[in-house]
């Protein structure tokens, strides 16, 4: 039998093939930045939208999710800037923000940042053509055999690059704002770059606004390079997407030794998202944090895939992501923890765990271990089930009717995490946005 | 924490360079030509003169081969199989279906002698410890069943026992309602190929109610050159009834690979149970890697009845590469399903284990216990499938898998899949000795036990959990694993 098998490249890909061909010359970047996109996309192209097949994407069938690609958005308009200006001018509003518009980023909305802390726009890097900054900026090996990364890489609009000078300390967060302004449904590939000197510290804080109104198309990608002895608190909100949406986030970060990072990511209110991390432990006796929460309800997919990899030795790594399923929404959580040979000590943990709230929901777990080095401790766990019915009769017996002791478990299984973000604003910002998800919610039950 | 001393010797006891099966019996054999097509489908189907539907049932199994990749998913690297440049049957000339144990060529006798494996009724399985109990066996070399023990006093208690070309011919209901029921012919491309193409095998049916007075086992041997053998093996456990059955394999030393592709079926019906353990001991190769079986297999449990159970237990020191997932179908209400492992790598092994437990019934349990060691610069993998389906209301699952290196040539995996659609489901995976263990710990540490002495007590205890479901008699080489601590697991 030698019939061989030709992919049929589905109406998304076709699109995504001629939006590339057709944006190719007017997307920044000299000769080296066209060879990167040619090259990421031709891993694209080969690859094509992922599905079942690819065990990396097993659980996240894009190629029968997303049908049809939408058209790559257009630059923002004067007056849609000027109205989000007026928008962020109002009080309340996030302070030492960095807005990207449509995935422009948008200097007239943003901050000056503190002194040490120098911020561009990835276009005027890409043109500019600075060899260190682009060869971070294409992730340097991690995520690079992934389609949708590299259908990012080739494709990427604009972004922020942020450079912290060695030993600068930012207490406050730097807010990085994803802000919606097309009318039309289309599609954003945006790509930013944080590097952070030896013995920083910094705080960022990514957020979305506005996306609620329109249904979209995003393909984002945040790589950081964290310098050695430096301390990185990151936090992304990842709300605020209509059903029908599309949200695609890679996550990369390459991190020096003994440094100390953090991130914690919440998804709610989603239609079908994505994120990606790949974490590499590069230097010696780091420590490296990865958390988040995911609340689903309707038919919302959310899908958190973790790749960590150990390439030093003495490091620590724990990883801690919870699901709430409520309805007919779908968890997928998928972690690797690779261990080379040489990175002996390697403290690794990873959990996840589920709560499933209804009988349509579904969830996903495939926590891998790959380990290649003996004198190591990595363990994984991972749980799913209803709530504890003890726990419900407990707070039952005293005097909760069951909705409320149903919420209170909820809210405490979901805060656990958020606790732990280490800055009180965007504690209570988080708490907020769990609390408006679960006051939202339909108990299904009266009873236990 | 690394390796304790203890565990690395006893590793090492059973290197590949130490394969003490590895011998070759010269043994005049009847062969079909190489390579496969519809022809030597009919052929084999033929020598064993199986009736009309069976040869169809081939066919299509082939047809439907011809269509199908080989899998690419498992974490196994090996050059392709030349699937033409194979004997697809092998029989030893004088094996024609010997009636009593004095027409078997005595060069056969021989052969199980060395190995161990009693074939004179009186005799009893080297190593046994208690000679009071009797295991009946099926020694099936190369592609036919050569004799079958206790037959009689099997069949005074209604069990059928006996190779599966066999039953073909004296129970053609059971198999033909039975056989392809759990593994069907389209499941997979080995499965599809062994559907075409299976050899012998042994077929079991435990009539209801009926405890099987003795263990039922297996002993499977390639011995021929370029060669593969593809048994089957059916069991039927029905209303009510128990049967422990035990298979073991071993293949001589060559530099080659050569293929073994089987099929397991077992269905317990209501109350019933069925305990089926391997001891895999097929040639791994050399040091360098040369040689080797390739053991792909695909063995598959139904628990079809209300309140039946399934379990398997492995130790799987053998083969090049493995590629295995004995599984278990929770269908009926409250049954059970359990999967024990060992599995030890050496020199240059590739496995790829575990299992699927799919829990489609109400309050179905299942347990898995997997204990992968590699040393050399061997790959070990745990790859385990835990599912609940909509209407699996109450079903439990608890996971648990540790690895333990030895050296740092060699990798350890664990690809655990979990997937829940039924909120009242709990499934625990964990992959950490001290993490399951923390009330056990505590309790041994309130009576007086240092952190130390608990955890190795515990742990201890969790590998001889894993061994304890072995029938000893039949595995010696088990006896040897009793003493290995996974003392200084990586999770």
């Amino acid at each position: 039998m030698s019939a061989q098998i030709i992919p049929t490249r589905t109406s998304a890909e076709t699109a995504l093939a001629e939006a590339f061909g057709a944006a190719k010359s007017t997307l920044p970047g000299g000769a080296d930045v066209i060879k990167l996109r040619e090259d990421s996309f031709a891993v694209f192209h080969e690859a094509g939208l992922p599905h079942r097949r690819v065990e990396a994407w097993h659980y996240t069938d894009l190629r029968a999710l997303m049908r049809d690609a939408l058209p790559i958005v257009a630059a923002p308009t004067a007056a849609a800037i000027e109205a989000l200006g007026k928008e962020f001018a109002a009080p309340g509003a996030p302070s030492q923000r960095l807005v990207l518009v449509d995935g422009v980023f948008a200097p007239q909305l943003s901050d000056a940042l503190p002194a040490g802390v120098t911020v561009r726009s990835l276009a005027d890097v890409l043109t500019e053509g600075r060899a260190d900054l682009i060869a971070l900026l294409s992730g340097q090996g991690l995520g690079a055999q992934d389609p949708i990364v590299s259908l990012n890489a080739a494709l990427m609009q604009d972004g922020v690059v942020i450079e912290v000078a060695p030993g600068i300390s930012v207490v406050e967060p730097i807010n990085l704002i994803y802000a919606t302004a097309s009318s039309t449904p289309a599609a954003r590939f945006s790509r930013s770059l944080v590097v952070v000197g030896a013995g920083a510290s910094i705080r960022l804080a990514e957020s979305s606004h506005g996306a609620g109104a329109r249904v979209g198309q995003t393909y984002g990608c945040l790589i950081f390079s964290v310098g050695d002895e430096a301390k990185v608190d990151h936090s992304a909100m990842v709300t605020q997407t209509l059903p029908g949406s599309v949200r695609l986030e890679t996550f990369i970060a390459h991190l020096g030794a003994k440094v100390k990072f953090d991130s914690f990511a919440l998804i709610a209110g989603a239609g079908l998202v994505r994120r990606q991390i790949f974490l590499r432990f590069e230097g010696a006796d780091s420590e490296g944090s990865l958390r988040g929460v995911s609340l689903l309800r309707g038919r919302e997919h959310a899908d958190t895939t973790l790749f960590v990899e150990h390439a030093a030795p003495g490091c620590t790594g724990r990883e801690i992501f919870k699901y709430i399923l409520d309805e007919e929404a779908t968890g997928v959580f998928q972690g690797k923890i690779h261990v080379a040979p040489l990175a002996q000590k390697t403290d690794g943990r990873m959990l996840s765990k589920a709560l499933l709230l209804s009988d349509t929901v579904a969830m996903n777990n495939k926590p891998e271990l790959e380990i290649f080095a003996d004198d190591v401790a990595c363990g994984h766990g991972a749980t799913c089930g209803g709530l504890n019915v003890d726990q419900l009769f407990y707070l039952q017996a005293r005097g909760l009717p069951f909705a409320e002791a149903e919420a209170l478990l909820l809210e405490a299984f979901a805060a656990e995490l958020v606790d732990e973000i280490g800055h009180e604003g965007l504690i209570e910002a988080f708490r907020s946005e769990v609390s408006a998800w679960l006051s939202a919610r339909v108990p299904a039950r009266v009873e236990a | 924490m690394a390796a304790v001393q203890e565990t690395v010797d006893r590793v090492k006891a059973i290197d590949v360079s130490e394969y003490k099966y590895g011998f070759f019996s010269d043994i005049e054999s009847d062969k079909a030509p190489k390579g496969l097509n519809e022809d030597i489908v009919r052929f084999i189907s033929a020598k064993k003169n199986e009736p009309a539907w069976l040869t169809e049932w081939r066919l299509e199994a082939y047809r439907r081969w011809l269509t199908m990749r080989e899998p690419n998913w498992a974490r196994v690297d090996f050059p392709r199989v030349n699937y033409q440049d194979l004997y697809y049957y092998s029989a030893p000339k004088t094996a024609a279906g010997p009636k009593s144990l004095d027409e078997v060529d005595p060069e056969l006798l021989k052969v199980y002698a060395k190995l161990g494996i009693p074939l004179q009724e009186q005799e009893v399985l080297a190593g046994v410890v208690n000679p009071e109990r009797k295991i009946a066996v099926d020694a099936v070399f190369d592609s036919v069943s050569v004799v079958t023990t206790f037959k009689e006093e099997l069949s005074k208690a209604g069990v059928i026992f006996c190779p599966i070309s066999e039953a073909v011919h004296t129970h053609p209901e059971l198999v033909k309602k039975y056989l392809g029921s759990v593994v069907p012919t389209t499941d997979n491309y080995y499965a599809t190929l062994n559907s075409a193409v299976f050899s012998d095998g042994s077929f079991v049916y435990i009539p209801p109610g009926v405890h099987c007075p003795m263990e039922l086992s297996t002993y499977f041997r390639i011995n021929e050159q370029n060669t593969g053998q593809f048994e089957r093996t059916l069991i039927i456990a029905d209303k009510g009834s128990y049967v422990s059955y035990l298979e073991g394999c071993t293949a001589p030393k060559r530099d080659e690979n050569q293929l073994h592709a089987a099929v397991v079926e077992l269905i317990t019906h209501d109350d019933a149970e069925i305990k089926y353990s391997t001891v895999q001991n097929w040639y791994p190769g050399d040091s360098e890697g040369k040689g080797g079986i390739y053991n792909f297999v695909t063995k598959r449990g139904d628990c079809r009845g209300a309140n039946s159970k399934i379990s398997w237990t492995q130790v799987e020191t053998g083969s090049a590469i493995t590629w295995k997932y004995p599984s278990c179908i929770l269908r009926g209400d409250n049954s059970r399903g359990e999967f024990y492992s060992i599995a030890i790598s050496n020199g240059r092994q590739q496995v790829d284990s575990g299992t699927k437990m799919i829990h489609l019934g109400k309050n179905t349990t299942s347990r898995v216990i997997s204990k992968g060691i590699s040393a050399g610069k061997s790959q070990n993998t745990y790859r385990g499938q835990i599912s609940a389906h909509r209407k699996a209301t109450g079903a439990r699952n608890f996971t648990n898998c540790d690895s333990l290196l030895i050296g740092n040539a060699c990798g350890a995996h664990t690809v655990p899949y979990i997937e829940s659609k039924n909120p009242s489901t709990q499934f625990e995976h964990e992959a950490t000795t001290s993490k399951i263990s923390e009330d056990q710990l505590f309790y041994c540490m309130q009576r007086g036990l240092s952190a130390e002495e608990a955890t190795a007590l515990i742990v201890n205890g969790f590998v001889r959990d894993v061994l304890q479901q072995l029938p000893m008699e039949f595995a010696v080489e088990a006896q040897k694993l009793i003493a290995i601590s996974l003392e200084g697991s990586v999770g």
